[in-house]
């Protein structure tokens, strides 16, 4: 295929994602609202007005950069997973599969699905937050990069679970017994300066933990690890699935006979 | 002549060690419409999945007009398109969007792919229905579509695998139309069907499978030529309750104005005719027992269509 080819197969297969999320935007774009203003009420205006500041932030401020990468986490994972896995399912994989459109403008169109759908729910996210708080960005590229770049991971992972997945509970196991236990352990709701030493030590295993504290530098201005740790163990861990979903794809695991 | 598709030694066995292809060389030349033929499990569908990769082959080599499908995969697929036996697109979609969708797989710009999808959904009878959500179409419609998104990127070989399964017997003489349309177009096809009369009505070349294994690989008309017996009914214009004595030839009554006759074909009907007129006994129509592809079909590979208690062919 040519160049102009390949960016019409690209652009194609962005443009039918894009659809699918404004599609079924009452369960793509609405939950994550509902979820969030909850968790803004709940957590932070009434139990977050007991507990104060954290990280030398007002609770409700500090919870904010959280929950945005939880919504960019759980929508970029949801989307790529769930798309794929329904074209794996109703057999519509085979319309790519059986076209010239190289395994890595496949991979890399469902990627752009997941990070469109993880941004906007993301932004959507972050406006519902100010009606709670008086958050403003600190530093809009590393906010950008951080955001941009956790979306592009999970939405690799969502492939990989996809590409994996025999049966819809396949693709709901992971984000409910992994996903989220390791979101609200990576920093959400509180500094990991709160924990002992030795729980420390185990809560830096977690890779989100790197990705919404970098967030959080972005946002609010304060951190608890180094930012430069954080943006190499995005990369990695980018590079990592990447190279692990375009793999399978090209040898067509659990796609071709 | 120019092959649309070269077939050497083609194997599959898949992961329960089932042998699927047991070596297939198969050959189809530019612009023919030919029958892929076999019954169920035979590996027919095996074959054409290979093709357009959606199984992986374990030795052999596939060309598509000359192109290996090993070294430029890519140039290999642009030129092929195939028609599955199940629906396999989006059932959510709508019916203008999962054509044009297709087309961009193939990197055709969205212009050009609308005027080919109105074009196809025209002579398919679906224009009206573009803007209708897939699931909504009745069996025959989804088949329809299924055609027209084959074609939106003009492939120069399609492969259908039983198209008009399912489909009502008005809807089924429409494809045929427009198949045999497609193919004067000079787009070479491939049919795999369960309706022989289909195949010895469109194709010109066919290739049976058995098994795993290629059992024929011939012209239908020289295969059709094969027969040794036909079987003719004829409607009688008065009942008869005795037949005339004969030797070269088997007749029976099967009701006083029914005549069943068998005939050897280096023989032929001529006599038969004569032996009828002599007797003063007026034939009104005539008409094939069954088809004669079908009974060749049975032929060569009837006894695994036993051993399966299979009621297809």
């Amino acid at each position: 295929m040519t160049v102009g080819q390949l960016w019409t197969a690209l652009l194609t297969l962005t443009r039918k994602e894009a659809s699918r999320v404004l599609r079924i935007w009452p369960q793509t774009l609405v939950p994550p609202v509902v979820t969030t203003s909850l968790y803004f009420v709940i957590f932070g205006s009434l139990i977050g007005s007991r507990i104060g500041s954290m990280g030398g932030r007002q609770y409700m401020d500090f919870i904010v950069p959280g929950l945005v990468m939880m919504a960019v986490i759980t929508n970029s994972y949801a989307n790529v997973s769930s798309s794929f896995f329904s074209a794996k399912f109703q057999r519509n994989v085979e319309e790519m599969l059986v076209s010239p459109m190289p395994s890595a403008i496949i991979l890399l169109g469902y990627v752009l699905g997941g990070v469109l759908r993880g941004l906007a729910v993301g932004v959507v996210v972050a406006i519902v937050a100010l009606l709670f708080s008086n958050v403003t960005v600190v530093n809009w590229p590393l906010s950008i990069v951080m955001m941009l770049g956790t979306s592009v991971l999970f939405s690799l992972a969502g492939f990989f679970n996809a590409l994996f997945a025999r049966t819809f509970d396949d693709i709901s196991i992971i984000p409910t017994f992994v996903l989220t236990p390791l979101t609200y352990l990576g920093g959400v709701f509180f500094s990991i300066t709160l924990l002992p030493d030795f729980w420390q030590s185990i809560a830096r295993i977690n890779p989100i933990l790197y990705m919404i504290d970098g967030f959080r530098l972005g946002v609010l201005g304060t951190s608890d690890i180094d930012v430069r740790l954080s943006i190499v163990v995005v990369l990695t861990f980018i590079t990592v699935m990447f190279v692990a979903d375009l793999v399978l794809l090209k040898r067509g695991y659990r796609l071709r006979s | 002549m120019n092959k649309a598709l070269s077939i050497r030694g083609l194997r599959k066995t898949y992961h329960n060690g089932v042998e699927a292809l047991k070596g297939i060389d198969l050959e189809v030349d530019a612009g023919d419409f030919f029958a892929l033929l076999g019954p169920n499990g035979a590996g027919k569908s095996t074959t054409i999945g290979v093709v357009v990769s959606l199984i992986n082959k374990t030795a052999g080599s596939v060309k598509v007009f000359g192109v290996d499908i090993d070294q430029d995969f890519s140039r290999a697929k642009s030129l092929i398109a195939v028609v599955p036996q199940e629906f396999n697109f989006n059932m959510f979609e709508k019916v203008e969007q999962i054509i044009l969708n297709q087309a961009g797989y193939y990197g055709i710009p969205r212009t050009q792919a609308r005027s080919r999808c109105e074009r196809f959904l025209r002579q398919l009878g679906l224009w009206e229905k573009r803007h209708d959500v897939a699931r909504e179409l009745s069996g025959g419609m989804k088949r329809r579509l299924m055609i027209a998104r084959a074609l939106v990127h003009q492939p120069k070989l399609l492969i259908l695998d039983e198209p008009t399964a399912g489909v009502d017997i008005e809807l089924r003489a429409s494809m045929w139309t427009f198949l045999r349309q497609i193919n004067a177009e000079g787009v070479t096809i491939i049919l795999t069907t369960h309706y022989l009369e289909e195949a010895e009505n469109l194709c010109r070349n066919i290739a049976i499978i058995n098994h795993g294994e290629l059992v024929e690989h011939t012209n239908m008309q020289q295969l059709l030529h094969r027969l040794q017996h036909q079987t003719v009914i004829l409607d009688l214009a008065t009942p008869q309750t005795a037949l005339p004595e004969v030797t070269q030839w088997q007749w029976v009554l099967t009701d006083p104005e029914t005549l069943e006759v068998e005939v050897d074909r280096t023989i032929g009907l001529s006599p038969v005719f004569s032996t009828l007129e002599h007797h003063h006994i007026r034939v009104l129509s005539m008409r094939n027992k069954s088809n004669r592809l079908e009974t060749l079909f049975l032929g060569l590979v009837g006894s695994n269509v036993k051993n399966n208690n299979k009621e297809e062919v």
